[in-house]
């Protein structure tokens, strides 16, 4: 079999690489360069530094395979950082990592596998992909607290059958160990945590350099929607956010609402956080069968999965949830087993 | 390996490398001391230095050591804006490798008059458009001789004539790092003032440059030290490399000729190759005004990284132009300047032969190009 390894640099898709090639498969190392800034340079924080290639590039030579820079800034602004700033302005919560994994790193070069040559496409994710019941299937990976399985969640069924994650059956200690006993200069990496194309500058800086037009000023509002503040753009206001909101008020105040069509951001008690179900949209479901009926949702990264039922494109959580916000990805399991995913289009109460 | 890469850098010609090893090793003093092994490095540097000046009808002295074409360009551009006179001015062209282009655009930012001349579908400099920004500020104009990216061959000569008669005191500078392989080149029926050249181009050591400064030519230098090259490039000199590059410039100028016909109709051969067998190819190297060596081609649908890496799996290097420091290949300034797409010019690829390529490599490559084309598509 013939491997395309998507390397970012760190230490998981380095032992990814390590443990195709010594599966006796025939592997290719591909960085995705992703994203530069006005001037061409090229990030400094994030997953696609500069160092992060330097890095992926000295590993695959490590391993004697070839490697190449792939230049997918095209699709990465068109697809995550375009939909990143119209998601902000819209008063949605985006995912750029999610949206990045999906339209550059899966569906770009899934499509592309057949053009280098190569049967299946290998990342360094957290996840376990199994072949039963006749389909390839994805499970949580074997560390909990490192499972990726969240942000995979809208993988069709073909996609997953050309995909192949061969660090989620490791533990994160256990991916360290391989590569610090096979010397790879990885090994001891720190991991990324920042958005690699907002860097170190925070979010509202970002969007507001990007995409000037994007911030209008507008009101902050009570619940009763009496004017308590003024704020300077949606953009970068999360619902639930309780910090920075610019109001004084006695009591812990949260955002609760944006709404964008005028500018305004509507705060409230915590109680008034509580969601009881939500809409979605692109619904994808692993097995390629719909399901309804009850089952485990999550919709942060590393969020507590929690009960609910699902009918359509209506969920409802047997017990109201905080924190849920319209643009938010929302990750269906049945155990261990990814069931799909989808997006979550408007909250209810 | 079929090497089809030669405007990226080339191998050693024969005897270079044997011609530095003495000065790696039992000759290793500074050129700049007093004692005999010193002497010694020094004599074979002057040496190099009347070879060198030989090949392109200069005098010793106005060839200046540099690490290459790089820093060639940059003491061309850098030397002749700071140097205290009242000009300070730069008008190029926009199909200049980076390192014009970026130190143009370094200067811009330092707040010195900066003019970029567009150029036409063939990749030629609009002569009037660049004779109208040339004015009283103007300190250098700076036009690549041939292109790295296209092989297309700027018409020097009246270009240097006609911005000369009306203001003789601008500096004319040439990256003419491409055309020494194929170009005969006589700085003085040229009239230029300042000439960059680098071995690794034709040959020679990798780190090995000259800038050709004219007699007289008022130069601030870049590099500021011990004052060697008449002070106009500070730094202890490498011996080896400069003997390395005059070996090659003496071979690559006697074997002009040859290269000329024969690399000339092993690239022409491959470009038929190609046209018959991917008919809608688009060649973006135009048809007069070339260069024997490279061959820019487009072909639609199929992405240049992508054919790129499955030329490299199938044995055969060659590249989309210029690369950014990570390795990806980028879009071709070049390309677009000459009115290509974003598009075009990312399906857009650059075959350039050397002086040891062969017709039967060149029109394996053609198979293997042209299989690996029906293939992706």
């Amino acid at each position: 079999m013939r491997a395309l390894v998507a390397m970012s640099g760190g230490v998981d898709s380095s032992v990814a690489a390590a443990l195709t090639k010594d599966a006796g498969h025939d592997v290719i190392g591909v960085t995705l360069k992703l994203w530069s800034g006005p001037n061409g340079e090229a990030p400094t924080a994030g997953c696609c530094t500069v160092s992060d290639a330097e890095d992926a590039r000295r590993v695959a030579a490590q391993l004697d395979v070839p490697y190449y820079v792939l230049d997918y800034t095209e699709e990465f602004r068109g697809g995550v950082v375009d939909r990143f700033i119209d998601d902000y302005t819209s008063g949605r919560t985006p995912n750029p990592c999610i949206e990045c994994n999906r339209i550059v790193k899966f569906d770009r070069l899934l499509n592309s596998l057949a053009d280098f040559d190569c049967d299946v496409l290998v990342t360094g994710h957290h996840a376990r992909n199994v072949l039963e019941e006749g389909g390839w299937r994805l499970r949580r990976g074997t560390d909990p607290a490192k499972d990726q399985s969240y942000v995979l969640s809208m993988l069709s069924e073909s996609q997953l059958s050309r995909t192949r994650f061969p660090v989620g059956e490791l533990t994160k200690g256990e991916v360290r160990e391989v590569a610090a006993n096979r010397g790879l200069r990885t090994a001891h990496k720190p991991e990324s945590m920042d958005i690699c194309f907002v860097g170190q500058r925070d979010y509202r800086s970002f969007v507001r350099d990007t995409a000037p037009g994007a911030l209008a000023p507008g009101p902050v509002v009570a619940s009763d929607g009496s004017e308590i503040g003024r704020h300077d753009g949606v953009v970068g206001f999360t619902v639930g956010q309780r910090r920075g909101l610019g109001v004084a008020s006695g009591e812990p105040r949260y955002v609760t609402r944006i709404e964008p069509a005028t500018s305004t951001v509507v705060v409230g008690r915590r109680e008034e956080l509580a969601v009881a179900g939500v809409t979605l949209s692109q619904l994808t479901w692993t097995s390629g069968r719909h399901f309804s009926g009850n089952v485990t949702a999550q919709f942060r990264a590393h969020g507590e999965p929690v009960s609910a039922a699902l009918h359509s494109d209506r969920l409802l959580f047997s017990q109201p949830q905080e924190a849920v916000s319209p643009g938010q990805t929302i990750a269906f399991y049945d155990d261990d087993r990814v069931l799909g995913g989808a997006l979550i289009s408007t909250t209810f109460a | 390996m079929i090497y089809l890469d030669h405007a990226a850098t080339t191998p050693m010609r024969p005897a270079v490398w044997e011609a530095m090893q003495p000065y790696a090793d039992e000759v290793f003093g500074n050129s700049s001391g007093v004692h005999g092994v010193s002497r010694r490095a020094k004599n074979a540097l002057e040496e190099a230095r009347e070879r060198i000046s030989a090949t392109i009808g200069a005098s010793p002295q106005e060839i200046v050591f540099t690490s290459g074409g790089t820093e060639s360009d940059n003491l061309a551009l850098k030397g002749s804006v700071f140097n205290p006179s009242s000009r300070h001015g730069v008008v190029t062209v926009a199909t200049e490798h980076e390192a014009v282009l970026e130190t143009t655009d370094f200067l811009r930012r330092l707040g010195f008059p900066t003019h970029v001349v567009g150029v036409d579908r063939r990749g030629l400099v609009d002569r009037d458009a660049l004779l109208a920004l040339v004015d009283g500020d103007t300190a250098v104009v700076s036009i690549m001789w041939l292109n790295n990216e296209t092989g297309v061959i700027q018409d020097l000569a009246p270009i240097v004539r006609r911005v000369k008669e009306h203001h003789p005191d601008v500096l004319v500078h040439s990256d003419a790092v491409q055309a020494f392989s194929s170009e005969s080149i006589d700085v003085e029926s040229l009239g230029i003032d300042l000439l960059t050249l680098t071995g690794h181009k034709f040959g020679g050591p990798k780190g090995a440059g000259i800038l050709y400064v004219r007699e007289g030519t008022p130069l601030e230098p870049v590099l500021h030290g011990g004052g060697q090259e008449l002070g106009r490039r500070s730094g202890t000199h490498d011996v080896a490399s400069a003997v390395g590059l005059a070996t090659a410039m003496h071979a690559a100028a006697a074997d002009r000729e040859r290269f000329r016909s024969q690399v000339g109709q092993i690239r022409d051969d491959f470009e038929k190759r190609i046209l018959a067998t991917v008919e809608d190819a688009i060649v973006n190297t135009p048809e007069t005004d070339r260069s024997p060596q490279h061959l820019n081609v487009t072909f639609p649908g199929v992405r240049n990284q992508t054919l790129l890496l499955r030329l490299d799996r199938a044995g055969v290097a060659a590249s989309a132009g210029s690369a950014c420091q990570s390795g990806a290949s980028e879009v071709s300034h070049v390309l677009e300047s000459m009115g290509l797409s974003a598009d075009e010019a990312r399906q857009s690829v650059r075959f350039s032969f050397g002086w040891n390529s062969t017709s039967d490599e060149a029109a394996e490559a053609a198979d293997i190009l042209f299989e690996l084309i029906e293939g992706l598509r």
